[in-house]
C-alpha cells in the first residue's frame, strides 16, 4: 500500500520523455530507410542542406509556439490566440517597413511588444476578471484576424530587407538562423524555469491555485507572466513566418499555429491539467509534428492524406499516454515478468 | 431585480441585445424592416446554427467538439459523390452520410469516455481526420446536379407573401429538436448533471459514460446535416467547406448564454446568439465596411458576453 505512490511518482518523474522520443526515433528510422537521401547533408555557402536540415527550419514556428504554450499549459490554462498573435505580429512588423521605413531594431522590438501586449490582454483576463483560458483566449482568436488585416488593410504587405530577410533565411554556425532563434529562447526559458522559482510558482499554479495562493505565491503575476510570455514566443513564431515569405499575410500567417502548439505540448508530456512541464518534450512534440509532415510529403504518399496520418498519429500518441492504456501496458508487462 | 432576471436566464440578455441590435440597425437601413432580411438570417446560417445546436449540448456537457467545421466538408463532399457518381437516390445519400457523421461521432465519444482524453485533443484528431478524409475524397469542389437534390434545396413555403426556404425549415426542426432533447428528456437532464458536476452524477447513479457518447453523437449528427445543409444551398460538396466555422459556433453559443465551463446554457439561446452573428455580418455588408470589422466586431461582443456572465455569475457566487 505505501508502496504504491512511490512507484507513481518514478514512473511519472521516468516516462515523460520516452514514448515522444520513441515515436521520433521511429519516424526518423523509417525515413532513414525508406525516404531517398534523407539522412544526407551537404554544405553550400556556409549552410548545411538536407532533410534534417529542413525538419528544424520548418518546425521552429511551432517549436516557439510550443515553448509558450507549455507554460501557459501548466498553469492549467491553454492559448488559442497565438494563430491571430502570428498574424498580428506579422502584420505589425510589415506595416513598420512598408509605411513608415523603420529601423530594423525597432521593428523587432516594437513587433515583440505588440505580441507582447496580446498576451497581457490575454492574462488579464484570465488573471483580473478570472475568465477560463478557453474563452479568454477565444475572444483574440476571433477578432485577432481582424485586426491583423486591419493593419495591413487587407492587403499582403511585402517588402525587401536584409536584417528582416535574415531571421528565416539567414544562416549561422552552419543551420539556418531561425534554430539559433529557437535554441536561445528554449535555453533563456530553461535557465529562468529552472534557475530560478519561476517555474516551481508556474506548476503550483497549475497543480493547486488555492493552495499556490495560501502558500505566497502571487498567482496573479504567474498567470498574467505566462500569457505574456506565449504572446511573445508566438510573435517571434511571427517575425520568422513574416521573413519567410518577405511579407505579412494576415489570412494564412500562423494557421492552426495553435493547434499544433497544444499538440506539440500534449506530445510531449505535459498534461492539459496542469500542474508540471517539460521543455524538452514540447520541443521533441514539435519536431515529431514537423518530422511527420515533411515524411509525407517527401514519400509517396499523394499529400492530400497528410491531415488523415495526422490524425492516426496524434490519435495514437495521445492514447498511448492515457491512464487507461499505460495501467494496461503496466499489467501486461507484470504479468509478463511474472511469467 | 434586473440581475435575478439575468440569473434565472442568461438568454435574456442575449435577446436584448439581439433586439436592440435589430433596433439601431433598422433606424440607420430602413431595409432591415422588411421580413426578408429577418428571414435571410435564417437560411444564411443555416449550417452554422445546426452546428451550433449539437456544441451547445456538447459545451453544457462540460466538453468540447472542434470537429464540426471540418465534418461540413466531409460530409458536403460525400454526399456529392454518392449523388453524382454513384447515382444514389438523394434521400438514400442523405441518409448515409448522416450515418457515417454520427458514427464519427460515436467512435470520438467511445474514446473520450473509454480512454478518459480530454475532449480538446479527440475532438481536434476528429476535426483532421474529417478534413482529411475530405480532401482524399476529393480536392475540387463537386457540383450537384440531381434535380430531385437541388428541387428540395430550392423548395420555400410560403406563408401570405412571406416565403421560407427549406434550410431555415431545417434549421428550426433541428433547434426545436435540440431544445426539447435539452429541456424535456432523461438524456438531457443527465448532460446537465454531468456539466454540473461529473463526479455527483457518477455518484448519482447515472449513465455518465453513454450520455457523453450519445452527446457526441448528436454533435456530428447536427454537424453531417449541416454538412447537408451546405450541399443543398451552394448544390455541391467541397472539402474546404466550413473551415474555422468550429469557432463561430463556439462563439455564438458563447453569446446565446452557455457558459463553456459547463452545466449551464440552453439551446434556444444558441438560436439567438446566430442570429447576433448574421445581423452583425448584415449590418457590416450594409455599412460597406471591410470584412474584418465584423470579425473584430464579433470578438467584441463576445468579450462583452464573458464580461456580463462572469459579473452574473461571480454574484450569484
Amino acid at each position: 500500500m505505501s508502496r504504491q505512490p512511490e512507484t507513481k511518482q518514478k514512473q511519472r518523474g521516468g516516462i515523460p520523455l520516452f514514448w515522444p522520443l520513441a515515436a521520433l526515433a521511429l519516424l526518423l528510422l523509417y525515413n532513414a530507410v525508406f525516404t531517398q537521401d534523407f539522412l544526407t547533408l551537404t554544405i553550400r555557402n556556409g549552410q548545411l542542406y538536407g532533410s534534417l536540415v529542413d525538419i528544424l527550419n520548418r518546425g521552429a514556428p511551432i517549436m516557439l509556439v510550443a515553448i509558450g504554450m507549455t507554460l501557459v499549459i501548466s498553469t492549467r490554462g491553454v492559448d488559442l490566440s497565438v494563430g491571430a498573435v502570428i498574424a498580428i505580429s506579422g502584420a505589425i512588423a510589415a506595416w513598420l517597413i512598408v509605411a513608415h521605413d523603420t529601423p530594423p531594431a525597432l521593428v523587432i522590438l516594437l513587433t515583440l511588444l505588440g505580441a507582447a501586449l496580446c498576451g497581457i490582454w490575454n492574462g488579464a483576463l484570465v488573471a483580473f476578471l478570472d475568465i477560463q483560458p478557453i474563452v479568454a483566449t477565444l475572444i483574440l482568436m476571433v477578432a485577432g484576424r481582424g485586426i491583423a488585416q486591419l493593419i495591413t488593410q487587407g492587403q499582403i504587405l511585402t517588402f525587401r530587407d536584409p536584417v528582416i530577410n535574415f531571421i528565416a533565411g539567414g544562416s549561422l554556425f552552419y543551420l539556418p538562423f531561425s534554430v539559433t532563434i529557437v535554441v536561445v529562447t528554449l535555453a533563456l526559458t530553461a535557465v529562468l524555469m529552472r534557475w530560478t522559482a519561476l517555474g516551481l510558482f508556474i506548476e503550483s499554479v497549475g497543480a493547486n491555485e488555492p493552495a499556490a495562493r495560501l502558500a505566497g505565491v502571487n498567482t496573479t503575476f504567474v498567470k498574467v507572466f505566462v500569457y505574456t510570455f506565449c504572446g511573445i514566443c508566438a510573435g517571434i513564431a511571427g517575425l520568422i513566418a513574416v521573413s519567410n515569405i518577405s511579407g505579412a499575410d494576415s489570412n494564412n500567417a500562423g494557421l492552426n499555429a495553435e493547434l499544433d502548439g497544444i499538440l506539440a505540448t500534449v506530445i510531449g508530456g505535459t498534461s492539459l491539467n496542469g500542474g508540471r512541464f517539460f521543455l524538452v518534450g514540447s520541443i521533441v512534440g514539435a519536431l515529431i509534428i514537423q518530422t511527420l509532415t515533411t515524411t509525407i510529403l517527401s514519400s509517396d504518399v499523394p499529400p492530400h492524406y497528410t491531415l488523415v496520418v495526422k490524425s492516426v498519429v496524434v490519435l495514437a500518441v495521445c492514447l498511448l499516454q492515457s491512464d487507461a492504456m499505460q495501467a494496461s501496458i503496466r499489467r501486461l508487462a507484470t504479468k509478463g515478468g511474472a511469467a | 431585480m434586473i440581475r435575478r432576471l439575468l440569473l434565472r436566464s442568461p438568454v435574456v440578455a442575449t435577446l436584448g441585445v439581439f433586439v436592440l441590435l435589430y433596433a439601431v440597425s433598422a433606424i440607420r437601413y430602413p431595409a432591415f424592416t422588411r421580413p426578408n432580411v429577418f428571414l435571410n438570417l435564417f437560411s444564411d446560417h443555416a449550417a452554422l446554427g445546426i452546428a451550433a445546436v449539437g456544441i451547445t449540448l456538447v459545451i453544457i456537457s462540460g466538453g468540447i467538439d472542434l470537429s464540426v467545421g471540418a465534418m461540413i466538408g466531409f460530409t458536403s463532399v460525400v454526399l456529392a459523390v454518392l449523388i453524382e457518381q454513384n447515382h444514389l437516390h438523394p434521400m438514400l445519400a442523405v441518409l448515409v452520410v448522416l450515418l457515417i457523421g454520427t458514427a464519427l461521432g460515436t467512435g470520438m465519444g467511445w474514446i473520450i469516455r473509454t480512454f478518459a482524453l480530454p475532449p480538446f485533443l479527440v475532438t481536434l484528431a476528429g476535426m483532421f481526420f474529417a478534413r482529411g478524409m475530405g480532401l482524399v475524397v476529393s480536392l475540387k469542389s463537386l457540383s450537384i446536379t440531381d434535380e430531385r437534390f437541388t428541387a428540395f434545396g430550392a423548395w420555400e413555403a410560403s406563408i401570405g407573401s412571406l416565403r421560407i426556404p427549406s434550410v431555415s425549415l431545417v434549421f428550426l426542426a433541428v433547434v426545436a429538436l435540440g431544445a426539447w432533447l435539452g429541456r424535456y428528456t432523461r438524456f438531457g437532464r443527465n448532460v446537465y448533471a454531468i456539466g454540473g458536476s461529473e463526479d455527483s452524477a457518477v455518484l448519482m447513479g447515472l449513465p455518465v459514460g453513454a450520455t457523453k457518447i450519445r452527446v457526441y453523437a448528436f454533435s456530428a449528427f447536427c454537424s453531417a446535416l449541416a454538412g447537408v445543409i451546405f450541399a443543398l444551398k451552394g448544390s455541391s460538396g467541397y472539402a474546404h467547406a466550413g473551415a474555422g466555422l468550429e469557432m463561430d459556433a463556439i462563439a455564438a453559443t458563447v453569446v446565446g448564454g452557455t457558459l463553456l465551463s459547463g452545466g449551464v446554457g440552453a439551446v434556444p439561446g444558441t438560436l439567438i446568439g446566430v442570429l447576433i452573428f448574421g445581423v452583425i455580418q448584415t449590418l457590416v455588408l450594409f455599412e460597406n465596411l471591410n470584412s474584418w470589422w465584423g470579425r473584430i466586431a464579433i470578438g467584441l461582443l463576445l468579450l462583452m458576453f464573458v464580461l456580463v456572465q462572469r459579473i452574473v455569475t461571480r454574484r450569484a457566487a
